[in-house]
């Protein structure tokens, strides 16, 4: 059993407020594959600088509606704004412009599997900016240093790197823009419990060193319980309950219930006075 | 950025001690204007003697990783010239990304080596020819493993996996038909009229019967469709297999206690052995109609005076020859196809550098072998 510090929240109490004003905004989107409705109606905000965890059953829809938000899957109604601009009704170039604005970690990392640990992290620069390769060169350094890695990587090939380095690579390059969003899908899976551990520690201190509003998908709970500001739960294709972790807890929803004072939810650290 | 507005760095003198005034946005679209203005900032260290410094960041008003970068490389290059900076003025919510850029050490790590390029080019020479021997020892032991099963599955034939064999025998053979006949139904078409244009100078049309009966059946028939059949099903194969190895499906066979040889590879490659001597005389049969069909239009020779003469021009053993090699081709092509697919490794570039290698050397080889048959059958009169 983890000794009870590791499950405290990571976050100091200096922290920068989460502003009240929502950055992303989804209002009523319906998203179907054929006869199967995946999201039915679902409405979410998120505040600017905050972190929030988006949980919900394996397959209910989780994914769906990150790759939504990002425009990777074609919604049947609802709007999706993000930095209060309707992403239908932006143009190429803004569109263009509004992508540079943030990052996404893809849950298998994504890696160029041709271009090396540096050349995948300075794509997005090369494509974007201008700056001279020495700048170049450095920034990637500081990127890789900031994710927690040794400089040496820069030069590997992503099939070199094991599961852990391949998420903090995949993690630098989301950052090689500076975004303002930064969208994570299931971050910790796939890592040992001290990887885990180390890389929620890694996410709460780049949203403080870098103002981050951060979007994550995840099952973890030790990653909910310490990282996340508010967390969402999904059911049924809608929003069934939003807030801090003791929203969660006091909740009466069936599903929110046997998730959040299950077993592992006990051994995870949650309280349980929940199960009266 | 109007002329009004204040440099992005400003440097001034105060007796020995240097000012950096830090002004507007320091993010990353100004990199190009920043990394100027730092290099000209820090080209005053070398008009004089500096004792003291003091960078004054209270007017920049963004700040990214690349403003943090090139503050840090401002402060770094001071300290290397022996003076402490004293960093003021930066915004609070800024402080952190700064100290986090302090913090980390910037090395960028030597690029590899420069090699000469004559030893470079010899190491190069020297790699493919030890790459060329393990390749053929890893196709020897390829066929050597292949064969185990095969005997294996001879000595139980029930554990042959037929449902299998049939799906592949309809993939490589039955939708192989189409593009088959057409293709060497012109090939037949091309060789008859180029053989009717030149023969025609010597008033010997109607020996273009015998060249493209010889030809076709003899050769041309089993190359062709070797060739169409190893760009079309060897290297579905070597794909199939190589996403199945990359998705660790292969491994999951094993761990089962099957051989993979015997699950995926026996059922591809004697579905290839039947269906490419089937496609062999389907092509051969077009090439010669498609023949005939430009000897009648274009050469005037009827139909019935081309298969009098063909009768004369080929024997059964002319169209034994192409028979005899396909079952050959079709097993060179099966054995590169798995080979290279059981060899590609975890990377999507992997699987495309095996399925071209896959193609390129089947149709290599079967050229070769087809050559070494062509010596063989001179050898026995055939």
């Amino acid at each position: 059993m983890q000794v009870n510090d590791t499950s405290a929240p990571i976050r100091s109490a200096a922290r920068i407020a989460p502003a009240t004003e929502p950055i992303i905004s989804v209002r009523d989107v319906v998203v179907g594959f054929g006869d199967r409705i995946i999201l039915n109606g679902l409405s979410l905000d998120v505040m600017k600088g905050e972190i929030l965890g988006f949980v919900g059953a394996s397959g209910g829809g989780k994914s769906v509606l990150t790759r939504t938000i990002l425009g990777l899957v074609p919604k049947r109604s609802g709007t999706v704004e993000v930095f209060g601009q309707d992403l239908d009704t932006l143009n190429f170039a803004e569109r263009r412009a509004l992508e540079q604005r943030w990052g996404v970690l893809f849950q298998q990392g994504a890696l160029f599997s041709s271009l090396t640990v540096k050349q995948n992290i300075q794509f997005p620069m090369r494509e974007y900016l201008q700056m001279s390769q020495q700048l170049m060169d450095e920034i990637t350094i500081a990127k890789v240093e900031m994710v927690g890695l040794q400089p040496d990587v820069v030069s590997k090939f992503p099939s070199e790197l094991s599961g852990g380095m391949i998420k903090r690579v995949a993690l630098a390059r989301a950052l090689a823009l500076d975004p303002e969003i930064l969208f994570l899908d299931e971050p910790t899976s796939g890592l040992d419990p001290i990887g885990a551990g180390e890389f929620d520690e890694l996410i709460a201190t780049l949203q403080q060193t870098l103002g981050l509003t951060v979007f994550m998908v995840t099952h973890d709970l030790d990653s909910l319980h310490t990282v996340c500001d508010r967390i969402a739960a999904l059911g049924e294709g809608k929003v069934i309950a939003v807030g801090p972790i003791e929203t969660m807890m006091a909740s009466r929803h069936p599903w929110i219930v046997s998730y959040f004072h299950g077993k592992r939810a006990r051994a995870a650290g949650f309280a349980t006075e929940g199960r009266r | 950025m109007g002329a009004a507005e204040a440099p992005l760095l400003a440097t001034a003198r105060h007796g020995r001690e240097l000012v950096f005034v830090g002004n507007g946005r320091w993010i990353a679209a100004q990199s190009l204007a920043l990394e100027e203005a730092v290099r000209l900032g820090l080209a005053e260290l070398e008009a004089g003697a500096v004792e003291a410094a003091r960078v004054d960041l209270s007017g920049v008003r963004s700040f990214d990783t690349v403003g943090a970068v090139l503050a840090d490389r401002l402060v770094r290059a001071l300290e290397a010239a022996g003076v402490r900076p004293h960093v003021v003025g930066l915004e609070r919510r800024f402080e952190p990304l700064l100290a986090e850029i302090s913090h980390g050490c910037h090395q960028v790590p030597p690029e590899v080596r420069h090699i000469n390029p004559v030893i470079g080019g010899l190491r190069v020479v020297g790699r493919t020819m030890v790459d060329v021997l393990a390749d053929s020892r890893l196709f020897l032991s390829f066929i050597g493993a292949v064969t185990a099963s095969l005997l294996r599955v001879l000595v139980r034939p029930l554990t042959f996996r037929w449902t299998s064999m049939v799906f592949h025998l309809e993939r490589t053979g039955l939708r192989a038909v189409p593009i088959v006949a057409l293709i060497t139904f012109l090939i037949g078409c091309i060789i008859a009229q180029q053989g009717i244009f030149h023969f025609r100078k010597f008033g010997a049309t109607t020996y273009v019967v015998d060249m493209v009966g010889i030809l076709t059946l003899r050769e041309l028939g089993v190359l062709i469709v070797s060739i169409m059949v190893a760009g079309r099903s060897g290297s579905a194969f070597t794909a199939e297999l190589g996403s199945m190895r990359m998705r660790e499906e292969v491994d999951a066979l094993r761990v089962m206690g099957f051989d993979p040889n015997e699950v995926l590879v026996l059922p591809r490659l004697v579905a290839l052995i039947i269906a490419v001597p089937l496609l062999t005389f389907l092509g051969s049969m077009c090439a010669l109609f498609g023949g005939g069909l430009v000897a009648w239009l274009y050469g005037g020779i009827s139909p019935e005076i081309f298969l009098a003469r063909l009768k004369e021009a080929i024997s059964m053993n002319t169209f034994e020859v192409g028979m005899i090699k396909a079952p050959f081709m079709a097993a060179i092509i099966g054995l590169i196809a798995c080979m290279e697919g059981m060899r590609v490794g975890g990377s999507a570039e992997s699987l495309g550098a095996h399925t071209t290698a896959s193609v390129v050397k089947a149709i290599f080889l079967v050229i070769v072998v087809d050559g070494l048959f062509a010596m063989f059958f001179a050898a026995i009169n055939m």
